[in-house]
């Protein structure tokens, strides 16, 4: 896939790593303000699908890309699911139970396990995301040749 | 009441698209009227006049605020909706590899 | 408030009839493009912030994908074959009885749109029934400010987790369905 004009690799490089740290902001800050694990996730792909798009490369890259995030994915939702049986052991016998302390409304580190679903369903959007966004792109590749 | 109605007209809307289109992208954006049109009556029903964002804060005294529940499921059906256009996509690009259109009275292969 | 939301309705319902009609595929995704943003407009408007962040987003995404989709290929609409011409004055001679199933067909789907609006309240004056605990019990029990995000992974973690599960199998589903060259 062939990258474009050097004006827009150099937009493109300067942007994306703020739009990143936006959508890191914006997964980290779910309990608190609007936002959380969906919409941080779709920033954080929408940054790493500017970076493609812009840049390019030969076929090769892009199929490893896809490789690492296809198991990023797979172990996001994974271990989403293992904090989410984790409470069948340690807390009450309930899945999906809040089992670490609330602390107080409005600190960063407050709400229990919630920050951290957040995060991981942040990881597992971000990652299916660029996943499914790669598979046209390397689709494209293959037919073109 | 007005609002209901024009909700139930962009489904309308949709429907007419799904069922008069003969190109594949055309009925995919239909489809996602109809979807469209789910979403804001859903959240429709719970707003409050008066009401605020469901964000607790303290400096406010008696707040009324609108209804979290529609909001919750309305979230997740977005996300859903995008995984299915995905999928709807993709096989519209396979369709196209095969059949070299997106017209669905050429691909008429099915026909007895 | 209910007339700013009547004209940005209206907008979008004219924008969707456009993209239903355009002659090229390419101005019928920026018209769909038109009430997807729309969408984003009456959520801000209904006080549902974390939606309007969603939808603003997924609405970008699915337009890059849509135009991938379309950008190679025959963009313009065909024009109608003979076949479509022989069908057409077919159906002009049961136009009568096409007519009449579509009015019977409208007039079942709004008495029925009646049916289901005349036992919901009034717009702005919802009832709280069932969320009434969330919203009173729901950020002393989870500890969480923002209580849709508190409702989606406390009370209601199974449709989130169901949710995330729906995510991964379109990718795998994609991955599938996209691939030519088999695994060696």
């Amino acid at each position: 896939m062939k990258g474009m004009s050097s004006i827009v690799k150099k937009i493109t490089q300067l942007l994306s790593g703020m739009i990143f740290l936006y959508g890191i902001y914006i997964i980290t800050h779910g309990h608190l303000t609007p936002g959380g694990g969906f919409a941080g996730g779709a920033i954080i792909a929408a940054s790493l699908i500017i970076l493609v798009l812009a840049f390019g490369g030969d076929e090769l890259t892009v199929v490893k890309r896809k490789e690492g995030s296809s198991v990023t994915e797979s172990l996001a939702i994974l271990a989403f699911l293992l904090f989410a049986s984790f409470a069948l052991i340690i807390g009450t016998n309930i899945f999906f139970h809040n089992y670490l302390p609330e602390g107080i409304i409005g600190n960063l580190v407050s709400a229990g396990v919630i920050p951290l679903y957040n995060i991981l369903v942040g990881i597992e959007v971000a990652a299916a995301l660029f996943t499914i966004i790669l598979a046209f792109i390397i689709y494209k590749e293959e037919i073109s040749k | 009441m007005t609002l209901f109605i024009l909700c139930f007209v962009l489904f309308l809307v949709g429907l007419y698209g799904v069922l008069t289109r003969k190109n594949i992208i055309k009925i995919f954006i239909g489809l996602s009227f109809m979807e469209f049109s789910t979403f804001l009556f859903l959240v429709l029903i719970g707003y409050i006049e008066g009401g605020i964002a469901p964000i607790i804060s303290k400096n406010i005294t008696n707040p009324v605020y609108v209804d979290p529940l529609p909001q919750a499921m309305v979230l997740t059906a977005i996300v859903i909706s995008l995984a299915a256009n995905a999928m709807l996509l993709a096989i519209a690009v396979k369709i196209y590899k095969k059949y070299g259109t997106f017209d669905i009275r050429k691909i008429s292969n099915l026909k007895g | 408030m209910e007339i700013i939301l009547s004209i940005v309705l209206i907008f979008m319902i004219i924008g969707a009839l456009f993209a239903l009609h355009a002659r090229d595929l390419l101005s019928a995704l920026i018209s769909c493009g038109i009430v997807g943003y729309g969408l984003v407009i009456c959520f801000l408007l209904l006080k549902a912030p974390d939606l309007a962040i969603v939808q603003i987003v997924v609405e970008t995404i699915t337009l890059i994908i849509m135009i991938a989709v379309v950008l190679d290929s025959t963009r313009h609409e065909l024009e109608k074959t003979a076949i479509e011409k022989k069908w057409k004055s077919l159906i002009n001679s049961k136009a009568l009885i096409n007519v009449l199933i579509t009015v019977i067909i409208g007039i079942v789907l709004l008495y029925s749109f009646r049916l289901a609006i005349t036992h919901l309240n009034p717009f702005g004056e919802h009832i709280l029934r069932m969320s009434e605990a969330y919203l009173y019990g729901g950020a002393d029990k989870t500890g969480s400010a923002n209580l849709v995000t508190g409702v989606l992974f406390d009370f209601r973690g199974y449709d989130t987790f169901g949710e995330a599960t729906i995510l991964f199998t379109a990718a795998i589903g994609v991955l599938t369905i996209l691939r030519i060259k088999g695994r060696k």
